[in-house]
């Protein structure tokens, strides 16, 4: 008995010096563990705030531009034309709209140049008439559009001197916030030394300031004029995308997943949907825009580069997410709900739509907008469907060509005028990021606002 | 439960009606698509007309490569189809054909101005002096060496000619897809090759050792090359390299300094004419395609002092440009030579 107890005390004895012995490894180990994942917390962190921060320090000064302020004199002498025509009783719309376009083509026959050259004039004083392409080089050339719009807009302006904003060139802007080497000689340099010192001079006038500019967010993409190129039509085109998307792919892929998880029966054949659902997910997006080029362009005839086509192809890409984010969602509800509906005597549809479907509405609400926040950002299958074009129009409807923000970060990416464009694109990343977190949050939002807790 | 139907349903229908609408519906904005060299100027134009003509949408302009460009272009005909396709490059024979049998057989060509191709390197970097046997020289996979046929040895600039710099040789020259590699082969390679008494395929054949690197994409990508490695030459069109000369000096190719007047003569030897095709079946059906056409080839756009010539595009002179016009307005069609 007693070597007995020995032999068991002598057992835990040793048991225990076998403990103590691997404790400090074991307790190492996890240490060690730990250390590496906050060590990957820290990196995946890291990473992500360089980036971050890379795109903010290089995008934000684009969001503030070099802006003249410029007294302008609507000088009767240069505008001459006719009242704009007003619509006679009697007179049918379509005979008023062409008298209307035929003043219209007459007030952009204008000189309009002229009208901002005299107002630069007034500040610089008189120039010499070799000097006309320096001066023109400081204003951007849409601006004299934009004068005509304003015109046509309100002709009594004729004769009025008003205080107008105006934008400076894309290479005034560049000259001004120092993106271009300022010592570089003239010949590697983009404006004339005359322009740069009229630049420097108004700018230190006041008559340039760096004012916030609201060009990125109102104006098309533009090429003529690149200081007014603008976000507007992307952000159209990606909306309309975004409505196609939301409109089609989430009560489709809620209903499906609704079937295929509670009333389907399980055999081959729902296993086999079940596998290519889940296959259908991890396609490469860029397949998605090959058929989307190949069926509805090439076979239905939908029109070349419309967000119409772009939000079907990026429907098939979101429907496999959806359906499994929601079957997740839907299986994650507990048996007892049902079973209890169904003991009461609840059918099987009014089990599901009156007390699975509420339950699983946030982790529902919470994939289908993850998945339209991916397709916002999904640029590859657009570029085969011709949505990667030079739009100058804003889109009225989803059929009316455009391009969207993913896209319209990767053309100007590709522009010549390196010096401008690059922090023009990082200012359009920020948008995108912007409204990809807003949309994020909101996924958040509403998972707080209908979670349940049992 | 009703409720989740109805919605449902609605939603559904909506969907479905605004994708069936759309067959029917007719399009009245331009479609353009193809090079990426033409693709900045005709998207000005594209800008411009559609400020100048209220009563017609401003086209929409695609890129694609001309090569891509001419493929959307020969589909067929159709409102789901292209009006004009852009192109560095004038349209091949076997494209030609490709249109005719999809119903295409109006191809109406307009040449609107010149593009010069330039070989240019980093500012901090050495100048370059370049001829086409020297690009021969550092590209061509066998050159010939004391008259025989060999691979090729040279692997700095400075052992080709004493007096290019004493630099690695890396070119970053444009991929297939782009027109402008056609000029590369044909004003730079082959003349270098002849110069070497070489002929046949050896003239088109790179060295495989990772010294050519060859650019799919746009010239961004490939300033970024020259970003990353300093030694890098790379090619581009001389609008881009006239928009980044902060960071680029351009070479001299038989000693002519590529500009927009050593160009327009014909002195500097790598240039190309521009092209666009418009399709000959859409002009009476897309509002404003033969006015588009028209406006383009208009001295006030694309001619000397004008936006086109401000972004790097040699213009036509008056002779080619009336010659141009003319043959436009007489609906001359390409025919196969």
């Amino acid at each position: 008995m007693t070597t007995d107890t020995l032999t068991i005390e002598e057992r835990s004895r040793q048991r225990l010096a076998t403990i103590e012995a691997s404790l400090a490894g074991r307790h190492a180990r996890e240490r060690r563990f730990r250390r590496m994942g906050l060590g990957a917390v820290v990196t995946g962190m890291g990473l992500v705030l360089i980036l971050f921060i890379s795109i903010l320090m290089r995008g934000v000064p684009a969001f503030w531009q070099a802006t003249f302020y410029l007294d302008v004199h609507f000088d009767p002498e240069v505008i001459q034309v006719d009242e704009k025509p007003v619509r006679e009783s009697g007179e049918s719309a379509s005979a008023f709209r062409e008298r209307e376009l035929a003043w219209m083509s007459r007030v952009g026959l204008v000189n309009w140049q002229q009208i901002i050259d005299e107002a630069l004039k007034a500040e610089l004083g008189e120039i010499e008439a070799r000097q006309t392409r320096d001066l023109r080089a400081l204003i951007t050339s849409g601006e004299r559009h934009a004068l005509r719009d304003r015109f046509i807009e309100d002709p009594s302006l004729l004769g009025e001197t008003v205080r107008l904003k105006m934008l400076a060139s894309a290479n005034v802007d560049v000259w001004l916030k120092g993106n271009i080497d300022r010592s570089l000689p003239d010949r590697q340099q983009q404006l004339s030394a005359q322009t740069r010192e009229w630049a420097d001079e108004l700018y230190a006038r006041g008559v340039i300031t760096n004012a916030f500019s609201t060009a990125l967010f109102l104006n098309t993409d533009s090429r003529s004029s690149l200081a007014s190129a603008g976000l507007a039509g992307a952000f159209m085109g990606s909306l309309f995308m975004m409505l196609v998307v939301i409109v089609l792919s989430v009560p489709i892929g809620v209903a499906s997943a609704i079937y295929l998880e509670e009333f389907a029966p399980k055999n081959r054949i729902t296993d086999l949907i079940e596998i290519n659902i889940n296959n259908l997910a991890a396609v490469p997006s860029i397949v998605f825009g090959l058929l989307g080029a190949a069926i509805f362009i090439g076979y239905l005839g939908l029109p070349l580069s419309a967000p119409l086509v772009g939000g079907l192809v990026l429907t098939l890409m979101t429907l496999p997410t959806i359906i499994i984010a929601t079957r997740a969602s839907l299986r994650s509800i507990p048996g007892s709900i049902r079973q209890a509906a169904l003991g009461i005597g609840a059918s099987r549809v009014q089990t599901v739509f009156h007390h699975v479907l509420p339950l699983a509405l946030p982790g529902i609400l919470t994939g289908s907008i993850l998945g339209v926040a991916q397709a916002l950002g999904e640029t590859a299958p657009l570029l085969l469907i011709g949505m990667n074009a030079f739009v100058a129009n804003v889109p009225g409807t989803p059929l009316e060509q455009s391009t969207a923000l993913p896209v319209q970060i990767y053309l100007w990416q590709g522009n010549e005028l390196r010096n401008f464009f690059e922090a023009r694109t990082s200012a359009a990343i920020i948008v995108l990021l912007g409204l990809m977190l807003s949309l994020n949050a909101l996924a958040i939002w509403l998972r707080k606002r209908f979670e349940t807790r049992w | 439960m009703n409720v989740s139907k109805r919605t449902l349903g609605f939603a559904l229908a909506t969907g479905l009606a605004v994708g069936f609408s759309t067959a029917a519906m007719a399009r009245d904005t331009i479609q353009i698509a193809g090079s990426s060299t033409v693709l900045p100027f005709a998207s000005i134009v594209a800008e411009e007309f559609g400020n100048n003509f209220p009563q017609f949408n401003t086209p929409v302009v695609g890129s694609g490569g001309s090569g891509g460009g001419l493929r959307q272009f020969c589909q067929g005909v159709g409102e789901n189809t292209i009006d004009i396709a852009n192109s560095s490059r004038a349209i091949r024979s076997g494209e030609l054909e490709n249109c005719q049998s999809n119903g295409v057989n109006e191809v109406l060509e307009v040449m609107f101005g010149y593009d010069g191709i330039v070989f240019a390197s980093r500012a901090d970097r050495g100048a370059f002096a370049l001829t086409p046997a020297h690009v021969f020289a550092a590209a061509a996979q066998q050159v010939r060496v004391d008259g025989e046929l060999v691979d090729n040895p040279y692997t700095r600039w400075s052992e080709i000619d004493g007096d290019l710099p004493d630099q690695e040789i890396v070119l970053v020259i444009p991929a297939s897809n782009h027109g402008t590699r056609e000029v590369f082969e044909e004003k730079v390679l082959h003349i270098g090759c002849d110069s070497y008494e070489m002929e046949g395929d050896a003239c088109d054949a790179l060295r495989g050792d990772g010294r050519i690197i060859e650019i799919a994409g746009d010239y961004t990508e490939t300033l970024a090359r020259l970003d990353a490695q300093s030694d890098a030459v790379g090619v581009f069109g001389l609008s881009f390299y006239d928009q980044n000369r902060d960071r680029l000096q351009v070479a001299t190719v038989d000693g002519v300094t590529p500009s927009l007047e050593t160009i327009g003569s014909g002195e500097y030897p790598v240039s190309r004419p521009l092209f666009f095709y418009v399709k000959g079946e859409h002009l009476d059906v897309i509002p404003g395609l033969a006015e588009y056409t028209e406006f383009f080839l208009n001295e006030m756009v694309s001619g000397f002092g004008s936006p086109l010539e401000d972004a790097g595009l040699i213009p036509l002179d008056d002779e080619e440009r009336a010659e141009a016009l003319e043959q436009f307005q007489a609906r001359t069609l390409v025919s196969a030579e």
